[in-house]
């Protein structure tokens, strides 16, 4: 039993940062979007300070959403998708593995990137600390829930955009709470557990609600 | 199976696969596993060729036998194939280590039909299975669907030239005379 979801696992991660993968490109996007917003607002520092964990955590969703309309479609655009369906595993099963994956290869970059980039933003050590830790807790969330919007638009050419408008206001949830842990880990009469509690229980929610969802989308996409 | 383009041989084929609905009916093995459905029984040998480009040639091989379930019902006798072995029979065992990016359509085409070997499963759905194929490369696959057939194996195959298959039955599928726009594609 273990023995395919390795297999799926290694293949995806391989697929994933060779030639053509979305590994690097999330990384690069995410740069991208941090750098850019200082030359947008100014070189305020105390406000760079305040905004900087929204704006890291937007510049993480925005990153995650450019890799993950090639989820399922890379798979059924050469036929695989289809002998996956029929492989005799459990389709629910095999979604949140090719998640997992696909968090490994793109999301966890981010997070390890979000500490340097803070630095830009002039955070201070202990909010540095916390963006990264929210963002760990938080970026598998938005890799399950993009997976519903990428099963969704999967039969779609250029079906990204559409993802993208699908998945965005489910992210919401996500998006403040992690930016509520990471500011209440600067203001200090706020706690930051309550928040970042719900937020590891918004991830936990999508690793159950997002596989099934995803796979029920995917069957009636095969045609 | 045979039957104009256009008729529905691909769509039967789908369909015995699993992968579309029936419009009305069902599809029943007898003589499976029980605990399987009928189309967990079966390989899928379609237009697509399901090779990424990025893994090298065993890469995807290797995949394809660690993810399939591989099923042996009673009465029939074919073990798992190892891969290198499997692409050696094929005549593209050279290209193992090369990504499979790099290799020609007919390549792809026998790196594909290399996963019907390594996972053993009794029913063969075969979507024109020579197309992109020299005539030496008919020759072994004709070779291989009749070793399947005697070993014990079933082969539903739609195709617009003949195959010298043993104990073969021909479908021939033409279009409805009174409503042929609804023939579905």
């Amino acid at each position: 039993m273990s023995g395919w979801v390795g297999a799926l696992f290694v293949r995806e991660l391989r697929l994933a940062v060779r030639v053509g993968g979305s590994g690097v490109i999330g990384v690069l996007f995410f740069l991208a979007v941090v750098t850019v917003i200082p030359f947008g607002v100014g070189p305020d520092l105390n406000l760079l300070a305040r905004i900087g964990p929204a704006i890291l955590w937007i510049g993480a969703l925005l990153a995650t959403l450019l890799g993950l309309d090639r989820l399922f479609q890379a798979d059924r655009d050469d036929g695989a998708l289809d002998l996956m369906i029929m492989a005799g595993r459990p389709l629910e099963l095999i979604v949140l593995v090719k998640c997992l994956a696909h968090w490994m290869a793109t999301g966890l970059p981010l997070v390890f990137a979000a500490p340097v980039l803070a630095i830009f933003l002039n955070l201070d050590p202990v909010a540095i600390a916390a963006v990264t830790a929210t963002l760990l807790a938080g970026t598998p969330a938005l890799t399950l829930i993009g997976a519903i919007g990428a099963s969704l638009t999967v039969t779609l050419r250029r079906g990204g955009l559409l993802m993208a408008v699908l998945v965005i206001p489910l992210a919401i949830p996500v998006l403040i709470f992690g930016v509520s842990a990471a500011d209440a880990a600067i203001q200090d009469p706020v706690p930051f557990m309550t928040p970042f509690l719900i937020l590891c229980a918004l991830t936990l929610v999508s690793a159950v609600v997002g596989p099934f969802a995803a796979a029920t989308a995917l069957r009636f996409a095969s045609d | 199976m045979t039957g104009p383009n256009g008729v529905g041989k691909s769509s039967l084929l789908r369909t015995l696969a699993g992968l579309v609905p029936p419009a009305e009916g069902h599809v029943r093995l007898e003589g499976g596993t029980e605990e399987l459905t009928a189309f967990e029984h079966c390989h899928y040998f379609g237009h697509q060729d399901a090779v990424k480009p990025a893994l090298s040639v065993i890469e995807n091989l290797t995949f394809w036998q660690a993810f399939s379930q591989s099923v042996t019902p009673d009465g029939f006798t074919t073990g798992r194939m190892a891969p290198a072995d499997a692409l050696d029979g094929l005549g593209i065992g050279h290209t193992a280590r090369l990504p499979a990016a790099y290799l020609s359509a007919g390549q792809k085409r026998r790196l594909s039909l290399a996963r019907l070997l390594v996972t053993p499963r009794p029913i063969w759905l075969m979507d024109e299975p020579t197309s992109a194929l020299d005539a030496d490369s008919e020759k072994r696959l004709i070779a291989l669907m009749n070793g399947h057939l005697l070993s014990g194996g079933l082969i539903v195959t739609a195709t617009h030239t003949p195959l010298t298959l043993n104990k073969a039955q021909k479908l021939h599928l033409e279009p409805a005379r009174d409503h042929p726009a609804e023939v579905p594609a």
